[in-house]
């Protein structure tokens, strides 16, 4: 595809059956072209950040969207990002930390992998259990810089603090 | 000696099955000695079946020793007409491929394998291995029935309770 010119796109409204359907429909419709996406449910919110190539303008881009976002209950924002299509960056190690829920889990471990040189390419959380026994999960993607021992060793201080966290390294296999 | 060109998704030639190999001469070694090159061309690739250069045949070279962390492997194995008698266990892992540049995505495969096959002279082989060997093997043997990685792929949300499924 050829255009150059990408904005990014977030929706957010409360999760009905329709919304990626009629959203994309529009946007095809107005002549724009979809890059990379994240489409998912959180909590009973369904939720979007995609990227979306037009010619236009980014008022062009919120008046194309506005009548679907009007008609089906959604909040939208857009900015302009830069393309960086067909820029992977492969992930080498997955981090999966899950405990009793409470407040801190993701700035704890992610500061702590952070500072142990940790790049996130994908993070995902879930709050799982039951409402009075609410569980965290979180599943984490990313590239180690400083290599996998520095995060192990991270990774055993979190689990001191009373979590459980589970490292395993991605050894991608390209044939 | 030459690097061949490697076919990219989505060129429909990669979906061919291919014929098994029935002449065991020098015009085949001297075919493989450009699949090794094309395959060490690439980078990080450790394994290449004939179809990604558009010889239809069921051919493929798997090296993983290329990859200096994978400690436990037969260096390379030139495998003609292979066929996997027996398999167990499954395991998910990430793979990407030279005929679909820029996209790797996690896939199921048998962790263990014994694997039937014959050599660059027609001699028949058998070797059992596991592992990330394995996982090579398998996705080259799935390029001879024309199917690419993209056809496995399986979720990235949700692994940790995902029940396993293996199908073809």
């Amino acid at each position: 595809m050829s255009t150059d010119k990408w904005y990014m796109l977030t929706v957010v409204g409360k999760d009905r059956s329709g919304i990626v359907s009629h959203v994309t429909k529009a946007l095809l419709e107005g002549g724009c072209n979809l890059g990379e996406s994240s489409m998912l449910r959180l909590g009973d919110s369904f939720t979007i950040m995609m990227m979306v190539g037009s010619d236009g303008t980014l008022k062009n881009l919120s008046d194309l969207i506005a009548p679907t976002a009007e008609s089906m209950g959604l909040h939208t924002h857009v900015d302009h990002v830069q393309g960086g299509l067909h820029q992977h960056v492969e992930p080498d190690v997955h981090i999966v930390v899950y405990g009793a829920d409470r407040p801190g889990i993701v700035a704890h471990v992610t500061g702590a992998l952070a500072e142990a040189g940790l790049n996130i390419v994908n993070l995902d959380t879930d709050v799982g259990g039951s409402e009075s026994a609410p569980i965290y999960v979180m599943h984490i993607d990313g590239v180690a810089q400083e290599g996998i021992p520095a995060l192990e060793s991270a990774i055993d201080i979190v689990v001191k603090e009373g979590v459980d966290a589970k490292l395993s390294h991605i050894e991608t296999m390209i044939g | 000696m030459a690097v061949l060109e490697i076919l990219k998704y989505p060129d429909e030639r990669l979906k061919t099955v291919c014929e098994p190999v029935e002449r065991f001469d020098d015009e085949l070694r001297a075919f493989l000695i450009d699949l090794d090159e094309t395959m060490r061309a690439g980078p990080g690739g450790v394994g290449i079946a004939a179809s990604q250069v558009g010889r239809f045949q069921r051919i493929c070279i798997v090296d993983v020793s290329v990859n200096p962390k994978i400690k436990k492997h037969h260096g390379e194995l030139i495998l003609i007409n292979p066929e996997i008698t027996e398999w167990e266990g499954f395991k998910k892992g990430r793979e990407g491929c030279m005929s679909v540049p820029d996209y790797t995505g996690n896939v199921m495969r048998a962790e263990k394998i014994t694997l039937e096959y014959f050599d660059e002279y027609g001699e028949p082989c058998r070797i059992e291995t596991d592992g990330f060997e394995a996982r090579a093997i398998q996705h080259e043997m799935d390029h001879m029935e024309g199917m690419l990685f993209l056809d496995r792929l399986v979720s990235r949300r949700n692994d940790l309770f995902k029940r396993k499924v293996y199908q073809k």
